[in-house]
Parts: C-alpha cells; structure tokens; sequence
C-alpha cells in the first residue's frame, strides 16, 4: 500500500446550538495516499465541508469544536495544534479551494498581487521573485497572456478563469495536500471539464494528494481513486472507486447511484427514489441512521448502530446486511471475498 | 400529431446598456436572439445551455413576464403579446411557471395554504372553504402532508418547497408550464423523487411542460425534444433520443461529452472547449460558436447559420454539422 499522507481517526465536530450539542460528523475515518484522490461524496447536510474545514482547523472559526479523534498528517497531530502553529502548515503544506471563486478572491487586489502575497508569506520570496512566480502560476493553471491577466481585478475576470486563480494561489507554496470543496459546483459543463482536467493534470505533475468534496457521481468516479460515501455525518461505506461503483453495498449507496438518470438506456420510466428526506442532525434516529428510508431495514437496524464491516480489500460498510459475509471472512483468515 | 400549443416566432430580448450622464443607451445584451420554437401539445420540450444563453429569459418572455423586444409567441392559438392585460389576467390560468429557487420563490410570510391558494383567489370565485379543500387536494397530489397547511414555508424542507411551487403551479389546471430549473436545486435523491412527481401530474393532467435545465440528464431522462441555446441562439432541436445519441452541432457535442459519467470505466472521448462563453452584449461575428469551436473554419466567422431542418425531425443552426455529407468529422479531433 502506498504510504499515507492524512490519517483522520474517530474525527467527531460539534457545534453547540440552542437545542444542545449537535454533532455534525461523527466518528470519521480516512486515509489519503501520498499521490491520489479520496472524494468525499454525500448530500447537503451531510457534513462532507464540516469534515474538510475540521480537517484544515478552520471549524474554530466557524463555531464548531473537534470533540474526538485525531489528525494525523505526516506524524502531526493537526487537531491537538494551537492555531499559531497551524499557520505553517495551512497554505503550505495543505490548502484549500472553495466552492464559489468570486467570493474567494479580494475584489481590491489584482490576482497576481494575490498569488504573490501567497508567496511572499510562505515561501519569503521577495517582490519581484513572488510577482515572476505569480505570473508563472498563472500560465501553468492555464489561464492566457498571464503578464496581462495578473494585472486585472477578479471582477475582470470569468468564473472559470477565477477558479484557476483560486487554483493557481492554493497551489503557490507546493502543498502535499490540497482540499477542494466542491471546486466545479458553481461552474458549467464545459468550464467544469476544464478544470477537473487541470486538477488531474496538476496532480500528475506536482505529485499533490487530492481531497475533493463533491455531491456529483459523475465528478466522483472522474477523479477519485478512493471514495467515502457520507450520509447524516457518518461515513456509511468507502472503498476503491471501482469497489464503490462495481459493487457498491451500502442501501444509501446503491440508492444515490440508482437516483441518478442515466446518458443510455430507457428513459421516460419512474426514476429509483430514496424514500423520505435525509434527518436533521440534531435528531438522528436510534440505531442505523439511514433506517427510516432503507428498503431492506431490518429489527437490528433500529436497535443498534453498526460499525465498519470489511467486505473488501478496502472496501467498508456500515450495514448489518454484510454482518455474516464479514464473519465468513474472518473465518478464511482474511482472506477476501472479491477483489 | 398532436397540434403545437406553443409557437415562438422570431422572439428577440434585448436589454439596453445605459451609460453616460444622460443615461444613453450605448449597447444592448442580447439575451435572446431571433429563437423561433415550436412545443407540441402534451410533450416536454426540453431546453438546455450553459448560464447566461438566454434560457430562463426566453422561458420568461414566453409566458410575458418580461416583454419581447420583437417576435410573437402563440399559445393555444393566441397572442400573448398582444393581448389586454384583462385577457392576459384570463390567460395566466392557463400558463405556469415553476421556479428554480425553492427558498426564493415563496412568500416567508405566507402560510402554505394561502401560498398554494392565492391563484385560486384571484382567478376563480371560489368560497373560503373550497379553496382550502382544493388546497388540500392539491396536496395530496403533490405527496405533501395536507395538515401542514398551516405553517410557513420555512418549515419545510427544500424538496418539500418544491412540491409547494409545483401545488401552486397547477391549481388553475393550467395547459402549459415552464419548469425554470425546477430541479437543479435538489440534491440526486430528492431531485428523483420530484422528477417522478412532475412526470406523473403530466400524465394525469395532460400537461405541456417546458423543462429549463442545465443537468442534460435529468434532461434527457424528462424531455421528448430537447433545444440546446448557445448565446441567445438557438443553435439544435431534436428528438432526445438521437439528438443525445448523435450530436449534430459541435457544442451539442462538446457539451454532452463535457458531464463526467457516474462510472470509473466508461471514459468519453471529451471534447474541451477552449475559453469562456463570449458575452452576449458584444456577440462574435458569423456563427457565435465559432470563437470555441473545434471545426470552425473561414465561413464561420462570416456568415451567420440558420437553424435548417437537415435529416428527419433534426434541425442544426451550423455550416458543417457533424455526421451529415460535407460537414465535420469527430474522429478528426482525436
């Protein structure tokens, strides 16, 4: 296995509100390899930007609170960290790209000046080093005539052109990891294409592991070479992106991927739905908390929530219905049922 | 055939750019650029594009809520930009409109009722007590708990908000509705459930829907015809199935190929287009396409391509459609 850059454990956030402490992940676990992308794919609510911004210690600033678990990156424990000491590591080591680029960048600063500042603080470059550089960034994000571009407003510029900005700043002092939330959701198709292939291009190039988050199936198995599926603040199933969509054994899983009206194929028919909607996090339901909508409920999944039932190399779910194939296994002496 | 129930002939939308001390108008956006469509009775035409080609507005001056620059628009044999505001009140019964934004597009300080209610007040001389077992009617229809009705939009949930707009939509029993991104807001689980639900009142009703959307998934899966607006152009229509089977023109073609699939092992041969969707206040010359398209050659930057019928029930606004003799050969790009 490829040696892991990013180790979340046990990773529980809270916020309190007026109804109580409201945990909006918990319990998550992931691994990134050095090299590769782990999408976090989920629905709204589902606590995948919790999760991101908990990772990058951005939650204190939001009002929630890491109440459990660990952060491991490169044998640091990011949760444990003041904030002070996160500054090295934020914008240098790991950064982030946001959903909306417009509301990202400084309306009063040209784009370069932003990409310089980004260089200046983290790399001590000097004026002239950080604006060349700038201009460099600017060309390798793709964006044409950089010497002229730098020089613009981001109102100057497209929400493409602004998201390879973003990209081009994120990415400024060489990052091991780089946290995309949502990164195309505000942007079209063709605008979309464009950037999910610079990413996948960048990533080759600088070697940088990638966390995306994202709500779209589609994106997900373009990019990701492992998948963690979220629902109500839990991780229900991760796995390979190919376990995931091969064989994907979660009821919330195999739910989502059935939602989705295909390229191919009939159409006009009923759409598979997921009965009900997704619960408040404030008042989950006993036992499983995907019960109340999963077609294959059974009396345990009202009484007990389960843990992560090994179905596969790497592949996990938590879902009774694997509960006997997981013991089968465990018999073979690890031996695997597939892949 | 079913008869067309709406004809759209030559409607342009210009909004003037005024600048200056004494306000001149310097420029117009050509929002909506000379798009003729027809939308048979009963089917769902579907239309689709990038932001910013004129969709939503074309949806909106078909059903005059904003006024065409110039063009008619015919529903159900009459003028709707010709006629009185008295005969155009009479009209809205029969027209609709669904909006995108669940949270926008009902009153915070109206109760459910009154929200689903209120077109039944103004339109139909309907007492206090039928309009609320209409309301409640439409409830059910929607799939809405009826002893709901008493509370404020806010408590519900995006989906449910939906639902609501939907009950609105269709209390006049109205022949023809827009759907504007109806369900581009939803998340994948709840989208389905509302697609259904939207699929299921047309066959009960018998409704003719326009379907503004930007998921070409969601499009196809809905649409019997489908129109791809390019900048205020309508630039293809075509039956779904071979317009996404085989794309004539190429943003048709480099749009479909641009949605990343819910599968790791089908890889699309993508067609990126290069750069930005030009403005429409300052539109290329010739084919407005011709700034990004892959094909486009010396004519295309000159003359401007009309939208021609070239194979059965396919109509192309291009020089060089692709698959057809003489015009532009994919497996060149590659």
């Amino acid at each position: 296995m490829a040696e892991k850059l990013l180790e979340v454990r046990n990773l529980t956030t809270g916020f309190l509100t007026e109804k109580g402490f409201v945990k909006a992940t918990d319990r998550i676990s992931i691994n990134i390899e050095k090299g590769k992308t782990l999408c976090l794919v989920g629905e709204s609510g589902s606590g995948k930007s919790v999760t991101s911004l908990s990772i990058m210690r951005l939650i204190d600033y939001a009002g929630g609170v890491i109440l459990e678990g660990n952060i491991n990156f490169k044998g640091q424990d990011l949760a444990a960290k003041k904030q002070e000491e996160l500054k090295e590591i934020r914008g240098n080591q790991i950064s982030m790209i946001f959903q909306d680029p417009m509301s990202a960048l400084n309306p009063v600063f040209t784009v370069g000046e932003q990409i310089a500042e980004s260089l200046r603080l983290h790399q001590n470059k000097n004026k002239d080093e950080a604006w060349k550089e700038a201009v460099e960034l600017l060309r390798m994000v793709g964006i044409p005539s950089p010497e002229i571009r730098a020089k613009q407003y981001p109102n100057q510029l497209s929400g493409g052109m602004c998201q390879r900005v973003v990209i081009a700043i994120a990415l400024a002092a060489k990052p091991e990891l780089l946290i995309a939330d949502e990164p195309t959701t505000a942007l079209d198709v063709t605008v979309q294409a464009q950037i999910l292939e610079l990413l996948q291009d960048l990533k080759e190039k600088l070697g940088t592991s990638i966390l995306l988050i994202t709500h779209d199936m589609g994106v997900a198995a373009e990019m990701a070479d492992h998948i963690a599926v979220m629902y109500a603040g839990a991780i229900v199933e991760q796995g390979t992106v190919e376990e995931i969509f091969a064989n994907p054994s979660h009821p919330y899983t195999v739910g989502l991927l059935q939602s989705i009206p295909g390229f191919e194929g009939e159409r006009g028919g009923e759409l598979y739905t997921i009965k009900g909607t997704i619960p408040g996090l404030g008042n989950l339901p006993q036992g499983c908390r995907f019960n109340p909508r999963c077609p294959h409920v059974m009396d345990k999944c009202r009484q007990v929530e389960p843990g992560d039932i090994q179905i596969g190399a790497e592949h996990k779910t938590k879902c009774w219905l694997y509960e006997d194939q997981a013991k089968v296994a465990a018999a073979g002496k690890g031996e695997h049922i597939h892949g | 055939m079913a008869k067309n129930l709406v004809e759209v002939n030559n409607v342009k939308k210009y909004f003037p750019i005024h600048k200056g001390l004494l306000n001149r108008v310097v420029g117009n956006v050509k929002a909506v650029d000379d798009v003729s469509l027809t939308i048979r009775e009963g089917e769902t035409f579907g239309l689709v594009g990038e932001s910013g080609c004129g969709k939503s507005t074309l949806g909106r001056v078909i059903l005059r809520l904003q006024s065409a620059t110039e063009g008619s628009v015919k529903i159900n044999g009459r003028d709707v930009h010709s006629l009185s505001n008295r005969d155009l009140n009479k009209m809205r019964e029969e027209m609709q409109i669904i909006f995108q934004d669940p949270f926008g597009s009902l009153n915070p300080r109206f109760l459910v009722k009154d929200v689903i209610g209120e077109p039944l007040k103004i339109h139909t001389k309907m007492s206090a007590k039928e309009i609320d077992e209409r309301v409640v009617e439409l409830m059910k229809m929607v799939g809405l708990d009826p002893t709901r009705r008493n509370r404020y939009p806010h408590e519900f949930s995006g989906g449910q908000r939906q639902r609501i707009g939907i009950a609105r939509a269709i209390a006049l029993k109205p022949k023809f509705i827009v759907a504007d991104e109806a369900v581009s807001a939803l998340d994948v689980s709840v989208q389905s459930q509302v697609i259904n639900l939207l699929m299921r009142l047309q066959k009960e009703m018998g409704l003719t829907f326009l379907f503004i959307a930007h998921g070409l998934n969601v499009v196809r899966h809905i649409s019997d015809r489908v129109g791809v607006m390019y900048l205020g152009k309508m630039v293809e229509v075509g039956e779904t199935e071979s317009l996404y089977a085989s794309p004539l023109h190429p943003y048709t073609a480099a749009l479909l190929s641009a949605i990343p699939l819910p599968s790791p092992t089908k890889k699309r041969n993508r067609i990126v287009l290069q750069g930005d969707v030009p403005s429409p206040a300052n539109p290329p010359s010739g084919c407005r396409f011709h700034t990004r398209c892959p094909f486009a050659q010396e004519k295309c930057s000159q003359v401007e391509p009309k939208l021609v019928e070239v194979l059965p029930g396919r109509e192309v606004a291009c020089h060089f459609p692709i698959g057809v003799e003489g015009g532009s050969d994919l497996s060149k790009l590659q």
